[in-house]
């Protein structure tokens, strides 16, 4: 539940972090509204971790500055922010049962007994432990201790909760159930999280924006259909789902309508011109956005191809294709529309698009 | 059975029975009846024993060895946990090097850092001190404490200590409620070792100590050089039952505490 009247939960301005002369956050700056789940995607030494550790205070920034619910925290050690924290491998306490565990926070606190065991019993109901209190975390599955991570994070009801790759140690199965289950807690306990993950399907799964990292910076920051549909940089394009890219020269505007060519063809691409007209580009089209067709009903447009593989993906079938220049390219269509063009590999095919989902990025 | 497992097993019988022997025959003669270091006694006896708790040298070495051990284990287990988490967790200028210079007593030969000890408390009139003699053992057991409880400290997650951090634990209290809990069954063994290990300790024990503060080693050391009875080995197989005490203990311990981790 996002509070736009709130103002931002968490603002960060110009954050750097230096280790030698590498920079491994390199102005960072970003607001984080209240009640909204916002995600640091990036591959692993992109700078979205240490971000994440400085906004804990457990790292500290060379520049910039920390606002946490409207008071600079930069000079604040982690025992006084307001926050809570999830750890890739849980870090439960591992001489202490569940139960103490989720009260450690509250007992640092000063909260009168009563209460605090009030509050761990509900805080364990919500994570769906009840029963588990007594146990030791190495009593528990992965799974389980992660949820009581979870509820040790969230006992005590801080400003922010920060997750650092919650999910990374877990399954496959399992990190898709807890993906819904953090989503149904952020939801419900109407949390501001800041979270980190490598995965860009949990990325979109699970965030209301997501700010993607590389090189230490900030590449993009929007919701998930933002960067899906309409990604600022080939990295970004690259990043999030699956694209194909192809080198194009692009033409002169002639009216509204802007063209490249590609492998020889003028196609339309996007009036989201990222590249200057005349110079080499590169060229991005998600699989699902390509169009196959016969050249029997040649409309006279398309670039020409050859199919060389039909891949059964079950739900879906995506073609291996051939441009006249060597690339391959690939395109995904649900079952039922692929058993209608009735294609087979070998065949030629022409390939089209709708402008809007083509990208021009400078190369 | 092959040949080789054969040669195998005579070869660890024959390294057991040298490893062993002599304890045996000091046990043995301990219970001898002859005036002299003879085997096999022609006898038994507990005359030894009975020397042992009536002689005051050797009931005043004993005291004194208690009262360097007590003090030296509580002190070097202290002393060397905070050096292991100043080591390992701090963020020192030259800990390499300071690092090298608590655990030199290692390997620097005893009688060197004895020789040392002993000119130094010669300058500041330590020597044949009780004060002396404690911060002469604890230079030399605190090594052992180091490298036990960095070792602990080293396999312990640090992430553990950042989440107490988030949680809203000062430093003070994460280190009592989560750091030292987990590395109490290293601590222990460690003063457990230190302990052995001090009332063991002989050279800084003769070179700081005096006529009059003897430790239980010394006084066997001047016995076995004087007149030569068996009260040596009475007191040698009391030091080895006392360190098979302690080693049961240790062993007690690591169990009690096995399935934690």
């Amino acid at each position: 539940m996002i509070s736009p009247e709130l103002g931002p939960i968490l603002e960060l301005r110009g954050i750097r972090k230096h280790y030698g002369r590498h920079a491994a956050v390199d102005d960072v700056s970003l607001k984080l509204r209240h009640g909204e789940f916002l995600t640091f995607l990036g591959p692993s030494g992109s700078g979205k971790t240490t971000t994440l550790m400085m906004v804990a205070g457990l790292q500290q920034p060379d520049s910039g500055q920390i606002i946490l619910a409207g008071k600079p925290v930069d000079r604040l050690p982690p025992y006084k922010r307001d926050i809570g924290m999830v750890f890739q491998h849980y870090a439960l306490f591992p001489h202490m049962t569940v139960r103490r565990n989720v009260a450690f926070p509250l007992e640092m606190r000063g909260t009168p007994r009563a209460e605090a065991e009030r509050m761990v019993t509900a805080a364990l109901a919500m994570v769906g432990l009840p029963d588990h209190g007594d146990r030791l975390p190495r009593q528990l599955s992965g799974g389980q201790q992660q949820r009581v991570a979870l509820a040790r994070a969230m006992v005590y009801r801080p400003a922010l909760l920060l997750m650092d790759e919650p999910l990374g140690a877990l399954d496959k199965a399992l990190r898709e159930g807890l993906q819904l289950e953090i989503k149904r807690l952020h939801r419900e306990q109407r949390m501001s999280v800041l979270y980190v993950t490598h995965d860009q399907s949990e990325a979109l799964t699970m965030s209301d924006r997501i700010a993607v990292f590389d090189g230490g910076r900030i590449q993009q920051i929007g919701t998930p259909s933002d960067l899906y549909e309409r990604p600022a940089t080939r990295f970004v394009a690259g990043f999030v789902g699956e694209t194909n890219f192809v080198p194009a020269e692009l033409l002169g505007r002639e009216g509204e309508a802007r063209r490249a060519l590609v492998a020889g063809v003028p196609m339309p691409v996007s009036a989201r011109f990222l590249a200057a007209p005349g110079t080499p580009a590169v060229l991005a089209i998600r699989p699902e956005r390509l169009r196959l067709s016969a050249p029997a009903d040649d409309d006279g447009g398309g670039v020409p191809a050859e199919l060389v593989d039909l891949i059964y993906l079950g739900n879906a079938r995506r073609f291996v294709l051939r441009l006249p220049g060597g690339q391959e390219w690939s395109a995904v269509m649900q079952a039922e529309a692929a058993e209608a063009v009735m294609l087979r590999p070998g065949d030629a095919v022409r390939l089209s698009w709708n402008e809007v989902h083509a990208t021009a990025f400078p190369a | 059975m092959g040949r080789w497992r054969l040669l195998r097993a005579l070869a660890c019988t024959l390294v057991g029975i040298y490893l062993i022997a002599p304890l045996v025959v000091v046990l043995i003669i301990s219970f001898s009846s002859a005036a002299f270091l003879r085997f096999p006694p022609p006898g038994f006896s507990l005359r030894w024993y009975a020397n042992l708790a009536n002689d005051p040298a050797w009931i005043d070495a004993t005291w004194v060895s208690i009262q360097v051990l007590v003090p030296t284990a509580v002190l070097s287990t202290a002393l060397g946990t905070a050096a292991a988490l100043a080591l390992i967790r701090g963020r020192l200028p030259g800990a390499g090097f300071l690092g090298a210079a608590l655990m030199a007593p290692l390997v620097v030969p005893g009688i060197i850092t004895s020789a040392g000890l002993y000119i130094i408390y010669r300058t500041i009139g330590l020597n044949g001190t009780l004060t002396g003699m404690v911060i002469g053992h604890v230079v030399v057991t605190l090594p052992y404490v180091i490298a036990t409880v960095g070792s602990a400290l080293r396999s312990l997650d640090p992430r553990l200590e950042a989440a107490a951090a988030t949680l809203g634990a000062p430093p003070s209290a994460a280190f009592r409620r989560i750091t030292l809990p987990l590395l109490a069954p290293a601590v222990l063994s460690s003063m457990l070792f230190a302990a052995v290990l001090s009332f063991d300790e002989l050279i800084v024990s003769l070179f700081v100590g005096s006529a009059r503060l003897r430790t239980v080693p010394v006084q066997m050391w001047s016995n076995i050089r004087g007149d030569f009875d068996p009260t040596v080995a009475a007191i040698a197989s009391l030091c080895f039952l006392v360190a098979l005490i302690a080693l049961g203990l240790e062993a007690l311990l690591r169990r009690r505490n096995g399935d934690r981790e």
